[in-house]
């Protein structure tokens, strides 16, 4: 198993190995000509109007926070997944399935509840007003 | 097996062990950047002939070397980092992208199973978890560009990835579900040559798994018609606008390199991967031809989606993964678990749903063909009734056809 996960850690190493010694020979080839004209940020060829370090909307957050909750589950869902074959071949299928069946009422639940309020809403009347909170 | 060749010749096994992983790691690195070349040259030609333009067809036979000129200029390109950036983020971001695809590389067959470079016992929970790097790079990448377009850009490039590999991550549910392991080469064993044997066809549950996949994969791998992220005509090029040179063309690389990822997943583990008829059985490069085959005809699918269909709004896209695709998928996945505690005494309902699924696919293929002649039939009117802007000009009279130039010029020179 150490060798398996080795090779995954090889494979991600040599990648960076690679990017790497290519920018070290993108380095010695390319020209260097810095100028003040060159290093501004992009901004429609504007002079950028303050800096690009913005706050940001609110809904990604939210967004975010949902995501956090889905993918815990899916975490949880992967092992019940593998081994909901060979607990249906041994007879414990029902269980298997009912204790999945809960897992997810409650997870939809909360889904539901957030969907509800507006969580998964792009566009909303203002930023934060979600319906209940009036 | 080379491990063991290395052993016997008096090799200790941790270094043959750590010779073996070094090798098939430069082995998958090359074929990550030779692929991506390839396959940028390849979706820039596929790209053209739907637009019927002609596409990069100078460099090379049919401009296959295309790719080669393009790594070259951009590795001689001038590196610039904007005033105020953040350069540490901002030199980090690219590696962080590209090594969360290459990861996925490792647990990837290449045809027959147990054929990915490391056979990992929970090789797709990992390829799921290595992919969430993308999300770090790309945000990354927007925050310290200290420009708007790339922070717009990583925010919605964050916010969709995140989204959508929810949909990705339950719709390989029913699939892991009929292997009963998480082990790519199991999945891959698990199936057999025929479609009816595939895991896509099934079941209803399953194919409804494989669709949502394809979908998923496709937002996550920021592809049209999700590609919102580098939406040329609104974002400039999204998180990756500041950067130049090589930094770029890493992006580029990930990108393209992802195409594979999706393919090969999408044939490992829904359509059969290099699984050969009982005659065949055995042969290994006919099995990596046919995974390749089928690799390519979903990285094909994959361009055909980016060139026929128009770009999302960024509200659409995130109420169709949150608001359709997800209940989807609990759906694909409860109902293959229900499916599995009925039919898994009767193997009989199991072959009869199975070749039903593979009619109704096929049922649904051929009237979509039927409905894309029609197509080719009005455009073949429509192309053969002006062939050219010059052939238009000279029917309407403005421009003289050419040979009648030509022959009135021979007949002066006579004189």
């Amino acid at each position: 198993m150490l060798l398996q996960f080795g090779i995954a850690f090889a494979v991600i190493g040599f990648m960076a190995a690679f990017i790497g010694l290519n920018l070290v020979v993108a380095k010695l080839l390319s020209p260097s000509n810095p100028s003040a004209g060159k290093s501004v940020p992009y901004d429609c060829g504007e002079a950028p109007v303050g800096v690009g370090y913005r706050q940001y909307n609110l809904r990604f957050y939210l967004v975010a926070l949902v995501f956090v909750i889905f993918d815990v589950e899916i975490a949880f869902m992967y092992p019940v997944t593998a081994i909901f074959k060979d607990l249906t071949l041994e007879g414990w299928g029902g269980l298997a399935f009912a204790e999945i069946l809960i897992f997810v009422a409650i997870l939809t639940a909360g889904f539901v509840y957030s969907w509800k309020e507006g969580g998964l809403d792009w566009v909303r009347e203002q930023i934060g007003a979600v319906k209940g909170a009036k | 097996m080379l491990i063991q060749t290395m052993t016997s010749l008096g090799i200790p096994e941790l270094i043959a062990q750590l010779i073996y992983a070094l090798l098939v790691a430069f082995l998958c690195v090359n074929f990550i950047a030779v692929y991506a070349g390839v396959i940028s040259v390849v979706e820039r030609r596929v790209a053209a002939k739907m637009q019927s333009r002609v596409g990069p067809n100078r460099v090379g036979p049919q401009g296959s070397l295309q790719w080669l000129a393009d790594g070259i200029k951009l590795i001689l390109k001038e590196d610039l980092i904007p005033d105020g950036a953040d350069h540490f983020l901002f030199k980090l971001a690219p590696f962080l992208m590209a090594m969360g695809v290459a990861g996925t590389f490792a647990v990837i067959p290449w045809g027959p199973a147990n054929s990915a470079a490391s056979d990992m016992n929970v090789g797709i929970l990992y390829l799921i978890s290595i992919t969430s790097l993308v999300v770090i790079a790309s945000l990354m990448a927007g925050w310290a560009s200290n420009n708007k377009w790339s922070l717009i850009g990583g925010m919605r490039s964050a916010a969709m990835i995140v989204s959508y590999e929810i949909p990705v991550a339950l719709g390989l549910l029913p699939a892991i579900l009929i292997a009963g392991s998480l082990n790519m080469g199991d999945l891959v064993s698990a199936q057999g040559w025929a479609p009816w044997d595939w895991i896509a066809f099934n079941n209803p549950f399953a194919l409804l798994g494989f669709l949502l996949f394809v979908t998923g994969s496709v937002a996550e791998s920021n592809r049209t018609p999700f590609d919102l992220t580098e939406a040329e005509s609104e974002l400039v090029a999204g998180y990756a606008t500041e950067y130049s040179g090589f930094r770029f063309a890493v992006y580029t690389l990930a990108e393209f390199a992802n195409t594979w990822v999706v393919g090969a997943v999408c044939a490992a583990v829904f359509l059969g991967a290099g699984q050969l008829p009982p005659l065949l059985e055995g042969s290994i490069p006919l099995s990596v031809a046919v995974f390749v085959g089928k690799t390519m005809f979903m990285v094909f699918v994959l361009m055909w989606f980016r060139w026929t269909l128009p770009r999302f709004r960024i509200d659409q896209m995130m109420e169709f993964s949150w608001k359709y695709m997800l209940p989807l998928s609990l759906v694909a996945f409860l109902g293959q678990a229900v499916y599995f505690l009925w039919t898994w005494e009767s193997e009989v309902a199991r072959i009869m749903v199975s070749h039903l699924m593979v009619l109704v696919f096929l049922g649904l293929f051929f009237y979509f063909l039927s409905r894309t002649m029609v197509n080719f039939k009005h455009q073949a009117v429509a192309v053969n009734s002006y062939k050219t802007e010059i052939d238009y000009l000279e029917r309407m009279g403005i421009l003289k056809p050419v040979e009648a130039v030509v022959v009135a010029e021979e007949e002066e020179g006579k004189e």
